[in-house]
């Protein structure tokens, strides 16, 4: 028999139907009006650097750039249009489609409140250059961006894993990372614990503590039909049904029978 | 370098046992005023700190992971988990940001219910965080007023949605249900209250000696700091910049209300402290508006859109074509525009943003959480070397970070 096929570059979620005829709609890109202050800000950026393509989405300017200019866009931006805050900036992964991340800046003018999105496309092992001197809040969103997405950012004060363990494997936001973990994910408290000899020992039912696995007959109850202590696995489904008493039906007395003389009940509180 | 398979711990390059006078400390991940599993690298001399390395991730969930393999629905009580102190702020803001993907207006009565509860959640929030922030720096009593009033706070809460903490009670279209009766009452009753209580613990600390020495003076921000660093909220007004994103970029009901952004020029913790309490007094105003406003309204919940949104209940029983409806959005769920959106919104604790990007698939493609604590953390390794240990608690407390948002 052949296993079906599956895609490892994006092991995502994916929608198990959809319309052959279905075209989805966009979110339109309206396009950057003459006059104004987005269109101010888009010539200061255009005047210097190169700008591939520019729109305004929801309100927000959207400008894409070339990847090697990032640092220079955005001190352009902060030092003549005064975009003097990083609120967000991350990546987006599209190894499988392009070979590359969508690196995103978003930038917050305080002054009249608006708001920025720089974008620059990244080869997959091509880096960026560090936005830190700018912005300090680069600092930690730099180090989030490399840790979850392994996108590589040149000049960076201290460019370590943020969120994950340092000796961590592999970069948990990519597309090609699946949901429950690779086989390193899965075994790294055994591994480092025990020790890689261990696995064998161990195995993959006990790694982990909150696993429910519903043929277990020792140590998770179902309810209604409980089977005796080290069952063997072919009873919990065969179990007969464990009869229910409630304490309403002279059952078992978990607690004594509520009297409601001897109870006060608050109709409000304080 | 640590050996891969042998548990020991690995200090990230610090040496713990030094030559000279300096001392390397950890702060945390366990310790009660970290607020969370905040674990502090401390590099002290004496009693001054040198070097403060945080860090983070001890409660890693990975929720942006979650949020790509689930429909956009499934992934809304999600958001409880963030910033669990004012859990309905977070779900409003994802679920504005999928509304403004999708181009969706909410109904009026939906809205003054969401901005109610946005509000309400604000003063939990701010309750809370005067209440640890009391206890932090040594002042129990405030802690058990200012719980007393989140109590009552939390009941109005679990009175509409039925949970405390995790609410869950706002809907990408809507709210889910309308006001049950006699709740107006019981919110207009405690914002009645709410500022004879605030006054009491003005009354404990604003003028207390050791409040005042304990705050005063204490974890300055300069305003070009807070700038750089991203600081949005509580900690970016009480350095002077006058920017809140309820009135600068207004969502909601914002623009019709009336109420005042405090500002202050203090810059320290004390100041941060006096932007709390005047904030939980703007809040108690808002609300009272808002009840004004709620009579007014027709009695829709959710908005209508069929391709995005389930038809009201009724529907759904009755007429054929609306279970169909209900039942792909369920099974399926909503596919948005492709398309990529940025929306901010004012949490209790600063600028919650969340960027999505769609590709048009009932799963979000990317879906980035700008959650304010992140950047509030990260400011600490600026802001605490310099300072006296004896302080690092009041700095923590005052920047009122959450772990569940930092790590996410």
């Amino acid at each position: 028999m052949m296993r079906p096929y599956t895609p490892k570059d994006n092991v995502q979620a994916k929608a198990y139907y959809t319309d052959r005829f279905w075209v989805a709609p966009r979110v339109p890109e309206e396009p950057v009006p003459e006059e104004g202050l987005y269109a101010e800000d888009l010539a200061a950026v255009k005047a210097r650097h190169k700008v591939l393509r520019a729109y305004i989405q929801r309100g927000q300017l959207v400008i894409h750039i070339d990847a090697t200019e990032n640092f220079d866009v955005l001190k352009t931006l902060k030092e003549e249009r005064w975009y003097e805050m990083l609120s967000e900036m991350s990546a987006v992964d599209f190894l499988a489609e392009r070979g590359g991340f969508e690196v995103f800046y978003q930038l917050l003018n305080l002054n009249t409140a608006r708001r920025i999105r720089v974008k620059c496309f990244v080869e997959e092992n091509q880096a960026v250059e560090s936005v830190n001197p700018l912005f300090r809040s680069a600092d930690w969103a730099e180090r989030e961006m490399w840790d979850m997405m392994g996108v590589k950012v040149n000049n960076h004060p201290y460019l370590k894993r943020i969120l994950m363990p340092d000796d961590w494997e592999g970069h948990p936001l990519r597309k090609s990372y699946p949901l429950e973990g690779d086989e390193f994910a899965q075994w790294y408290e055994v591994d480092k614990i025990f020790g890689k000899e261990a696995r064998d020992i161990i195995g993959p039912e006990n790694r982990d503590p909150a696993r429910i696995d519903r043929y277990d007959t020792e140590r998770f109850a179902r309810l209604g039909h409980e089977v005796p202590r080290g069952a063997p696995a072919e009873m919990a489904d065969k179990a007969e049904e464990t009869p229910i008493r409630y304490q309403e039906e002279e059952g078992v007395f978990l607690i004594e029978k509520l009297s409601q003389e001897r109870s006060k009940v608050l109709d409000r509180r304080k | 370098m640590q050996q891969t398979n042998k548990l020991r711990p690995f200090f990230e390059n610090l040496e713990f046992e030094r030559d000279d006078n300096h001392m390397v400390i950890n702060f945390g991940p366990q310790h009660p005023s970290a607020h969370g599993q905040l674990r502090l690298i401390l590099e002290l001399d004496g009693e001054q700190v040198v070097r403060a390395v945080p860090d983070i991730g001890y409660l890693h969930r990975g929720m942006e992971k979650m949020a790509e393999n689930m429909i956009y629905n499934e992934f809304l009580p999600t958001t409880d988990r963030m910033d669990y102190i004012a859990a309905t702020a977070n779900n409003y803001g994802f679920a504005l940001a999928v509304e403004r993907l999708i181009g969706l207006e909410v109904p009026r009565r939906a809205q003054v219910i969401r901005t109610m509860l946005l509000e309400l959640n604000r003063i939990i929030s701010h309750l809370f965080w005067l209440a640890t922030h009391a206890l932090d720096v040594g002042a129990m009593s405030v802690f058990l007023y200012c719980f007393r009033e989140r109590e009552f706070a939390m009941d109005l809460m679990e009175d509409y949605c039925g949970a405390r903490l995790t609410h869950s009670a706002v809907r990408i279209g809507g709210v889910p249900l309308d006001l049950p009766e006699g709740w107006l009452g019981a919110i207009a009753k405690f914002v009645n209250d709410l500022p004879g209580n605030i006054k009491d613990y003005e009354d404990l600390l604003t003028e207390n000696r050791i409040w005042r020495m304990r705050l005063e003076g204490v974890g300055v921000v300069s305003p070009e700091m807070a700038k750089s660093w991203g600081c949005t909220g509580i900690m970016l007004r009480g350095s002077g910049i006058e920017y809140d994103i309820r009135k600068e970029e207004p969502y909601e009901l914002y623009d019709e209300l009336e109420f005042d952004i405090p500002v202050t020029d203090a810059c320290d913790s004390y100041g941060r402290y006096k932007l709390y309490i005047e904030e939980m007094r703007q809040s108690a105003r808002i609300i009272q508006q808002l009840i004004a406003m709620y009579d007014e309204t027709p009695p829709e919940l959710m908005a209508h859109a069929p391709q995005y949104i389930s038809a009201p209940k009724e529907d759904i029983m009755t007429q054929n074509y609306s279970l169909m409806q209900h039942f792909v959005l369920v099974t399926q769920g909503m596919r948005p525009p492709v398309g990529e959106v940025y929306v901010p919104t004012e949490s209790p604790k600063g600028e919650l943003g969340f960027y999505i990007n769609s590709q048009g698939d009932p799963y979000p493609y990317r879906l980035k959480m700008r959650a304010p604590s992140f950047w509030h953390c990260g400011i600490l390794q600026d802001l605490l070397p310099g300072t006296y240990i004896a302080d690092i608690v009041t700095i923590i407390g005052s920047t009122n970070i959450v772990f569940g948002e930092i790590d996410r």
